[in-house]
Parts: C-alpha cells; structure tokens; sequence
C-alpha cells in the first residue's frame, strides 16, 4: 500500500478517492458493494458534515454514508 | 375463459416500479422521489390479450441478501410464490449497479425480463445501448420504457406473454464464478440435493451461493433438514478453502465475478459509456445540504409550509364556514321546530360533520406541501441534514424521513420504518412517532389559534407545536436509547435520487390520496361519532318544561362521563366537561376531538360558529374558559397524548406486540400530561394567563 489508509469522515470536499476497505462485518460490506460501492473503486466526495455524514458519487450513484458508516470507510487519496 | 398469471416488479428502490405498477393496473400506489417508499408488497391485476394478469409490485432492494424488513418481504416474495414472470425494472441511468440485482434474480430461475427504466434521461447524458446485443448477452429481453410518460408499457406485456407461450426463450446464462468457485457451488449442491423439501422450495444454486456468501438468515432457514451439520461443515470448509485461495471473503470475490459479468456484457453494447449527470442536482446540493446553512434551510422551509398552508387556507375555509351556518339554518326549515330529528340533523350531523370539513382547505394544503417535498427529492436530503442531530440522539437520519411522513398520518409513517435496518432502532422511531404532529390534529389547533391568537401570530403558534413535537421526540428517543434499547447507534447508508420538478398532476394525486382519506373519515366515522355524541348529549331528555337546552345538557349521559373525567385536566387549565369528552372522543380519531365540541357547543349556541363559542365559553366560576395560555396547553396535550386507534393497531402490527402498542398508548399520555402541566402552570408562573 502506497499511501496510508484514511477514513472518509477526514476527506474534504470535493476531493476524489479510492475505496480501500470497509470495517465492520460482512453485511455492511455486501450492502455496499449492491449499492453500487466496491473496494478499489474511485469515487468523489461531494458532501461532508465532519465528523459526520458524506455523499459520495460512486459511478452513477450518489450515496449518503451516515455519521457512523463513514467513519468505518477507508481510503485512499488520488 | 382467459389465462392467469402472475408477475411481480422487482428492481431497486427509486427505480420507477410503483409508476409502471400503477400505469398497468390503473391504480393509484404512492410514489415519490426518495428510496423505500413502498415497503409493503402491494397486488393489481389488468386482462391483457387473453390473459388475466395478476401484477405484484415488490418494495425495492439492492441485492437478495436481505437487510431490511422490507427486501425480507421481496425475497421470500419471488422464493415462495409461484410467479410466472418477473420483470425488473432498472434505472437505465445507473445500469451497471441495476444490473447487479439482475444478475441475482438470473438465479433464482424464474424467467426475466428487464426494463430499462427512464431511458430518455440516461440519453441525454450521452448515452446509447445497444439493444439486442445486450439481451442476447444477458440471455433475457430488454424494453425500454419511460413510465411517467407510459411508454414500453405494452411492449413489456408482449414480451411478458411471448415468454410464457415460447415464443422467446429465456436463456438460463448464469455468472461463471470461475472454476474454484463453482466447483466449491457443486460440492454444496451435492449435499443440498438429497433433501427433497429444498428442490422443491428452493432453486439449488441459488441457495447455495447464498450459504457460500454466509447469509445467515438462509442458514436460519434450512436449519431443521437432516444433513445440516453435514452441510454446515461442507459450507465452512468451501469457505476457509476460498478464503486461502483469493486472501478475501467468497462473498467479496462473488460479488466482483456479478460484476465483472456485468462490466462484460456492457461494454459491449454500450456505445458511449455515460458521463455523470444530474450536475444541477449537485449545484442545489452546494447550499440545500450545506454544512452551515442545511439545517436553517430546512427549518425555514417547514416554517414556510406552516406559514403558508395557514395563509392559503384561511380564506377558503371561511366560505366553507359560511355554507355550513347556512346549509344548517336551511335544513332546519324542513323539520318541525324543536323536533328530535331535528336536533339529530343540524346539532348532531351538520354541527359535527361539518366542524371536521371546515378544515378541509388547510388538510389539502399541508399535504400537498408534503407531496412537494417527497415528489422535488429532498426528504432524502432533509435524512442527511440531520444525520448528526439524528446521531445525537442515538438515532441515525434514516429515521427522520419516518417522522416526516407522521406530518401527514402517523400510520403509513410508521409502516415506513422498515426501511430500517436495526431493530431497535427501528423500534424507537416508531414508538416517538405519535409525537410528530399528523394532519387530523391540524383542525383542533386551527380552530384554537383562530379563535385566541392574532393573525399575525398563527403561522409561529402553529410551528412552536410542530417543533416542540419533535422535542419531545428527541428527548423520548433518547431516554430509550439510553434505557430500553440500549446500544451503538448503527451505520446507515441511503441512496440520493437526483431532484425532480414534480408535475402538478403528480401532486394533486398524492394530495388527493391522502386528503381523500380525510374526507371519507369525515362521512364515515365522524358521522357516526357525531350522532353518538348527539345521542349522549341529548338523553336523557327532560320533559318539555322550560329548561333551556344548556340546562337539559349538563343533565345528559355525556354530561356525566365528561364530569368524571374533567379533575384530570384542571391542573392544565380545561378542567370542563366538554373538553374532556372531546379528548375521549380523539382516542378514537382526532378529529373527533372538533367534531364533538362541534355537536356540544352548536346545542347551545346554534348558527354560531363553534370559534366565537369557544370564546364564550365559560367556567362554573364565571370566568372565561379559555385564556391563550389554556389553549395553548390545550393543543400541547392534543399533539402529545394517546395516538389514534387506527395508529395504536399499526403500532401493534409493526412491532408484533400488544405490550408495545399499550405501552405507546400510556407512555404519551403521560408525557402530554405532564408537559401540559409545565407549560400551564409554568405560564401561570409567568404571570401569562
């Protein structure tokens, strides 16, 4: 891994990324990945409410990623 | 005699199924612009050539992993029922992620057909499929459609009956998983195959997938077959054996296989591959969701919609008061003076009936400002605007679109939870839902803010209770949190549909849906009510001496009842027997609440309106009943007290408990008591009345 892995509650707005891992369980992870949201995937953060909720554009989707899920979200700066 | 089938209308949430729904059925489903607004399956039927087709729209998912109530209630939908066709309904402007559902629906067997919803908007945005390539790849038909405009319709029943007489065939492509996987798929088949009761119910492939995925509800499922511990041993071992090859969870590599078919299949017959589009959608977003001015924005809007609803509104309903002084002094020409049913017809139905339909205009406006902000997309935006308040209070903003909806009726508010995940979670926003303030206790507070606040002032009373209800829902929701259902707030995640302009026809029919159901109340149940209120307030009927009717009534039936009960209100300043029979009627239906003050004070002071009544009304000291202040506890304990029956019964069905749905019951009148308390005698204090 190049970079360090930061969580996306930290990411400004604005700025694009990629999906490292995702913490806390199988469905979470699963749920994710139906909704458009894979790991190693490049998505861009729209909104942050710090330390709380993010909207990301993943692809075609805009996801709302609430206080708690976003801090459970790892990336990677582009 | 014609053919039956059956289908069902399967795709993500938001996708567009409950429009296609109600375009073939005819009917009149609720939609809006916002995921998971039909959470319960709901059936139609329409004859089409020589078949009788009887249609399931299903409430949407991402995947047949099952997370919530309402994608439990999809997948055992399409598992357990015999459905001759599903169609799934993808939003053509998101495909590749639509089409992950498709590739789980491919395995469960069931012939398929995909329509490739909203297709105009996905080409705008430079955009071209090609057709045929891309159902040959996927082995299934694909019609385009554009449901609001009611396109592709027809052409997706052709394909539904093509399918079912042979005329096309439905090729079974399914994913290839790669050979370690699949070989993996074929030792669990083995296994699973010597249970007979699983191949009847279940497709194997399918179910074996799903255990190699580790969901667990399957696993609960298929527990009491015989070879479960051989199987459970078998699925372990497929799964440590996978996890050693690829250095990741089956599930994941699955899901990157759906996909990689996915991403196969279009970009060979896509022409262009899509840029991101709704940019005006996001433009909106740099300030409605705005770390800074989100939640002003959105506090101002719904003091704009109090504000408005209350200024639209007002001159209608005084013509409608006008008709009614009217339609009664008519009607009460036709009877003999002072008969019974005369009485019965102008004091009981009119007096009654008629204080419920003088709200008419301001119920219709409030929900058509509903209709607006459910239709426009921001429902979803206002979820995550309070996502950090909603965390404050051990909640998350999933659960603030439920409250929302109780602006309207707590019932299909509460029917709405099951979009979320968590149990408990799920459980306390039901159970402070009763405090968000619903559109039949709307006329109890027009009618007091008519009759003891300015003008001016209505618009800000009529907010002050909308957000004190949602106080007392925070603070409610917290103690359970901390109390009853104890534990970490849990992660939510939501999709954001794009704005819409919603189309005035639209909005007129959500308002209509749900302002019907007002209006049918009104000549139902608040009929009925009325003239049982009429009864007990006339009976028993002294003989024709010269007592004057306001004698006769303090001797009647209800009289009685409403004396025994008034004690309980004195400390809130409305210890009258009126009142108090009109609390007791709204346990049934807040209406009631009007529609028997209605009946009680038109006895008394007949042809006047029930507001300047009110003002006149006084206590047995002499003194004015009602002071500002009164009225005001008043409509607190009328926002805060028992809900309804019809949401007290929705309460019970939801949770699967009578303990529950009482405990509702009592634990909101308690709490309206009390804050009741503290305002009156607080404003008593203040020196405010």
């Amino acid at each position: 891994m190049a970079q360090e892995a930061t969580p996306l509650t930290m990411i400004s707005e604005g700025k694009e990324v990629i999906l490292l891992s995702v913490e806390g369980g199988l469905g979470l992870r699963s749920r994710l990945t139906a909704m458009g949201l894979k790991e190693g995937m490049k998505f861009k953060v729209l909104n942050n409410h710090k330390p709380g909720p993010c909207i990301i554009l993943a692809g075609g989707t805009r996801l709302v990623l609430g206080h708690g899920m976003a801090q459970k979200i790892f990336v990677k700066k582009v | 005699m014609d053919k039956k089938i059956t289908i069902a209308l399967a795709g993500n949430p938001n996708s567009g199924k409950t429009t296609i729904f109600n375009n073939l059925t005819g009917m009149h489903q609720h939609v809006g612009n916002y995921p998971g607004v039909t959470v319960e399956k709901i059936e139609g039927a329409l004859n089409y050539k020589e078949y009788e087709i009887n249609i399931v729209d299903l409430p949407g998912t991402y995947s047949l992993s099952a997370y919530t109530m309402d994608e439990i209630i999809t997948r055992n939908f399409l598992l357990e029922k015999k459905i001759d066709v599903v169609i799934d309904i993808i939003d053509t402007s998101n495909l590749e992620r639509n089409l992950y559902l498709a590739t789980q629906l491919m395995e469960l067997g069931i012939p398929l057909i995909l329509a490739f919803n909203m297709y105009d908007l996905a080409k705008k945005g430079n955009f071209s499929i090609d057709k045929n390539k891309l159902s040959e790849l996927l082995g299934m038909p694909i019609v385009f459609t554009i449901a609001p405009k009611q396109k592709g319709m027809n052409e997706l029943l052709d394909n539904v009956i093509d399918l079912i007489e042979g005329k096309i065939k439905f090729n079974k492509i399914t994913v290839s998983y790669g050979r370690e996987i699949d070989e993996e798929i074929e030792k669990i088949n083995n296994i699973l195959r010597k249970d007979a009761s699983l191949i009847e119910k279940y497709p194997i492939q399918w179910l074996a997938i799903k255990l190699l995925e580790g969901d667990k509800k399957v696993f609960e499922e298929i527990k009491s077959i015989a070879q479960f511990h051989e199987l459970f041993a078998q699925v372990q071992a497929s799964i440590q054996h996978l996890q050693g090859i690829f250095g990741d969870a089956p599930e994941a590599v699955i899901a990157d296989r759906r996909y990689g078919f996915i991403s196969g299949a279009c970009s060979e017959a896509l022409k262009k591959t899509y840029e991101v589009r709704h940019t005006i959608s996001d433009k909106i977003d740099k300030v409605l969701v705005n770390k800074i001015l989100g939640l002003p924005i959105l506090f101002t809007l719904m003091w704009l919609v109090f504000k408005a609803t209350f200024a639209i509104s007002a001159p209608f309903m005084a013509v409608i008061e006008k008709a009614q002084g009217y339609l009664s002094n008519l009607v009460s020409g036709f009877f003999s003076q002072g008969s019974v049913i005369q009485s019965l017809v102008t004091d009981g139905i009119i007096g009654g009936v008629g204080s419920v339909l003088v709200f008419v205009p301001i119920i219709f406006m409030l929900f058509l400002a509903m209709a607006l902000l459910e239709d426009s997309g921001y429902m979803a935006r206002a979820a995550f605007i309070m996502d950090n308040f909603m965390h404050k209070i051990g909640l998350h903003g999933r659960s603030f679109i439920p409250m929302l909806l109780g602006f309207s009726c707590n019932v299909p508010a509460i029917i709405a939870t099951r979009t979320i995940e968590d149990k408990r979670d799920r459980f306390v926003t039901i159970l402070v839902n009763p405090f968000m303030s619903c559109g039949a206790r709307l006329p109890i507070y027009t009618l007091l803010i008519g009759a003891f606040f300015s003008q001016k002032m209505a618009g800000n009373v009529l907010f002050s209770i909308y957000i004190l209800g949602i106080a007392v829902a925070a603070i409610m929701a917290k103690i359970f949190r901390k109390h009853v259902f104890k534990g970490e707030a849990t992660a939510f995640v939501m999709e954001l549909p794009p704005y819409r302009i919603p189309t005035i026809k639209g909005l007129l029919t959500h308002t209509w849906e749900r302002g019907s159901v007002y209006l049918k109340k009104a000549g139902t149940v608040i009929v009925l009510a009325s003239i049982v209120v009429w009864f007990l307030s006339s009976f028993p009927r002294a003989p024709m001496q010269n007592q004057t009717v306001a004698e006769n009534l303090e001797k009647s039936y209800i009289a009685k009842a409403g004396k025994a009960v008034a004690p309980v209100f004195k400390p809130l300043g409305f210890g009258d027997w009126k009142i108090a029979t009109g609390l007791i009627g709204g346990v049934f239906a807040k209406e009631i609440v009007v529609s028997t003050l209605g009946t009680l004070y038109s006895t008394e002071e007949n042809s006047r309106g029930l507001r300047s009544a009110l003002r006149d009304a006084k206590r047995t000291d002499g003194n004015k009943l009602f002071t500002p202040l009164v009225a005001y506890s008043m409509m607190i304990f009328v926002l805060l007290y028992i809900p309804c029956m019809a949401t007290i019964a929705i309460i019970k069905r939801e949770t699967k408990s009578w303990f529950w749905a009482g405990f509702a019951a009592v634990y909101t009148t308690a709490v309206a008591w009390l804050v009741s308390f503290i305002i009156y005698q607080g404003g008593r204090l203040l020196g405010l009345g």
